[in-house]
């Protein structure tokens, strides 16, 4: 493999790698604090809120919008390392 | 100034601005027609992108639907914002630089076959149409209530004003005047819900105040909301009613149809860069969560005002808006125990539920129905999708507050529709007729094919509206069902495996495609009396299918491939090229 297959391959991988931890935490909080595991956390209750519930209905919501952010910086920080950014 | 004079003036203001933004951004070129020629700011594109996936559903029905359905609302609160995750993470960059125009493009070029690209068109058609008929509705709901226009004038009115900035501006115009109309919708939903916030808890944050005590009261807002709902016999507001494994499929569901759905992936080709596709993204889902936090808010205000408004009210002492939604046929009150007195209990009213009205009014002015009622004790039928409408007017906010959430309900509509009416033109112009049955039409031609098609879809929207088919409600499942279950796994298949060659992507197409839509069709519309969770594949409802659907596409696509030939070099080309930032688009 010459040198920019190697860099080409090491960049998908580590992009693959983001992916992935960025939707596991995904996952958890949505389909797991809000709905398989509510009904325990439904049992904390802050303020107003059940836990769960509150996880459901804003929680998770402002969890997605804070994935991106991380996935936009992390994005152009591996870009910048691999010298494949746009710019 | 009456309420009406005002709607007249802030809704004509509206107008004007998007029909001022269509005459200076008109489009020259098939890329600007079709992706506003790649150009537009990450922002400026997130809020388009916003207006444009926030539709009458979202703005007029979605708090009304989750004030009825408390804690199971939620699948349409994570459903609808986290599929964004997934088209910022999976989809967005790597379509943006392929950089080609539409959806269809995409599938055809990566699996180098016709057959491809025409199934994603005919999922794209049939999702953009299910969706646009909705939109109609609302726009007609608006006009007939505030506006005091027919049904069909209202229609119209909305026609003409897309027609003028879809045909003539294309993506241009249609970018431009979603972020407009962004910026008057979520205005208008904020003020109401503020405005009700204070008085109900005291705290100007909605998101906090339904988390808070009420005014004057030492009780949690949500407490007193179960506490009154379990006294007339429903179940508490915070609780689940549907199974968990439904829940699960519905919000599954929900997401990765959000994640396929062709006029929210086609924003993402109009950016220059990337990067930019992928801060955008970011753009989109803040712009749309503002509105989603807040839904969630008025829902439960919603509810506990309605609550105290109306039941144990005698029907002489309700207010005026309370009339005014029964005149229009979406509240309706029988007296059972004709007492003359409201009581508002679990269940449905009427036989039936939807009630038929009878042109006679009963000894107290009520409007009469055909219906016969039913056994419980509930006397009141209400639509859920006039609460938002109706809110600033059951907590008494000034004149103003409402005419400006007509506005915004308008402006909602017309965004969305003017975006699928886009879809569904460059499907037609550019996948069928440029890229299938005749490449030889110049770039000229293929604009005013565009335009052409535009005008006919605007048309066809119309006669929906007008004449609404009576399976609206029950298609919605359908477009989300049919994206999750087709497009979506084909592009992700076509960006994450080399591999998968034409077989496998149009077999699974196919495979989701009609499994979905049978399990679709046999509950909503062949035997509806099996419609009820014994029936279900593993308790999951038509809703929910979908993501079934996705999941048999996934399997028979990565079978077949394994079984054919793997694709042609150019097409590892392709997807190398796509995996990259840089380099040639």
């Amino acid at each position: 493999m010459n040198k920019e297959k190697i860099n080409k391959y090491s960049y998908w991988k580590a992009n693959l790698k983001i992916v992935s931890i960025l939707l596991s935490i995904w996952f958890i909080s949505s389909f797991g604090v809000g709905i398989i595991f509510s009904d325990f956390l439904d049992k904390i209750k802050i303020g107003g809120f059940e836990l769960g519930f509150w996880f459901a209905q804003q929680g998770s919501i402002i969890i997605f919008v804070l994935l991106i952010v991380i996935y936009c910086f992390l994005m152009n920080r591996l870009d910048k390392k691999f010298e494949v950014s746009e710019d | 100034m009456d309420v009406q004079l005002l709607t007249y003036i802030i809704v004509g203001a509206a107008f004007a601005l998007y029909i001022a933004i269509a005459l200076w951004s008109r489009a020259s070129t098939t890329g600007e027609f079709y992706v506003a020629g790649g150009g537009v700011h990450p922002i400026a594109n997130g809020m388009a992108t916003a207006a444009d996936w926030m539709s009458a559903a979202s703005f007029i029905s979605m708090a009304g639907i989750i004030s009825f359905m408390g804690r199971d609302g939620s699948v349409y609160l994570m459903g609808w914002t986290g599929g964004y995750v997934l088209l910022a993470l999976l989809l967005a960059p790597y379509l943006r630089k392929f950089g080609k125009f539409t959806v269809p493009d995409f599938i055809g070029d990566r699996y180098y076959s016709n057959i491809a690209r025409l199934v994603a068109v005919i999922c794209l058609i049939f999702i953009s149409f299910t969706y646009i008929a909705g939109q109609m509705r609302g726009v007609g709901i608006v006009f007939s209530r505030f506006l005091e226009v027919d049904i069909n004038t209202g229609v119209i009115i909305g026609m003409a004003i897309v027609f003028i900035y879809a045909v003539l501006g294309g993506m241009k115009g249609i970018t431009y005047t979603q972020v407009a109309q962004y910026c008057v919708l979520i205005f208008a939903y904020m003020v109401p819900a503020i405005f009700i916030s204070i008085l109900m808890t005291g705290n100007p944050i909605p998101q906090l105040g339904f988390g808070s005590k009420l005014l004057n009261e030492d009780i949690y807002l949500l407490d007193k909301l179960n506490l009154v709902l379990n006294d007339i016999g429903f179940k508490s507001y915070t609780d689940f009613n549907k199974s968990k494994i439904d829940i699960f499929c519905i919000t599954a569901a929900l997401m990765v149809g959000t994640a396929g759905l062709p006029h929210v992936i086609v924003r993402f080709f109009t950016v220059p860069r990337v990067k930019d596709a992928r801060t955008s993204a970011g753009w989109a889902l803040l712009f749309i969560a503002i509105l989603y936090l807040t839904a969630p808010a008025v829902s439960s205000f919603a509810r506990l005002n309605f609550i105290n408004t109306v039941d144990n009210t005698a029907y002489t002492d309700t207010p005026n808006w309370f009339k005014n939604w029964e005149d229009i046929g979406l509240i309706s009150w029988i007296d059972k125990n004709n007492d003359g007195i409201i009581q508002y209990r679990s269940g449905n009213a009427l036989e039936k539920n939807k009630p038929q009205f009878t042109s006679e009014r009963g000894q107290y002015n009520q409007r009469l129905v055909l219906n016969n009622p039913t056994s419980n004790a509930n006397e009141i039928y209400i639509d859920r999708d006039i609460m938002v409408l109706a809110n600033p007017e059951i907590a008494k906010l000034p004149n103003w507050v409402i005419a400006l959430v007509a506005a915004g309900a308008l402006a909602a509509a017309l965004s969305t529709a003017a975006g699928l009416l886009l879809v569904i033109s460059s499907a037609v112009s550019h996948d069928l007729m440029k890229k299938t049955l005749k490449p030889s039409i110049t770039e000229k031609q293929e604009l005013l094919l565009a335009r052409i098609s535009a005008a006919t879809a605007i048309i066809i929207a119309g006669i929906f509206g007008i004449y609404p088919p009576a399976f609206v409600a029950q298609v919605v499942a359908f477009a989300f069902g049919l994206a999750a279950a087709s497009i979506f796994p084909a592009i992700v298949m076509g960006i994450f495996s080399k591999r998968m060659n034409q077989y496998g992507a149009i077999f699974g197409m196919l495979s989701g495609l009609i499994f979905t839509a049978t399990y679709i069709i046999f509950f909503k519309f062949i035997s509806p009396e099996y419609n009820t969770s014994e029936y279900w594949l593993f308790g999951i409802s038509p809703e929910g299918i979908g993501i079934i659907g996705m999941i048999i596409n996934f399997f028979v696509a990565l079978f077949i491939c394994a079984i054919t030939k793997p694709p042609p070099v150019e097409v590892y080309e392709i997807v190398d090229n796509i995996r990259m930032p840089e380099g040639d688009k």
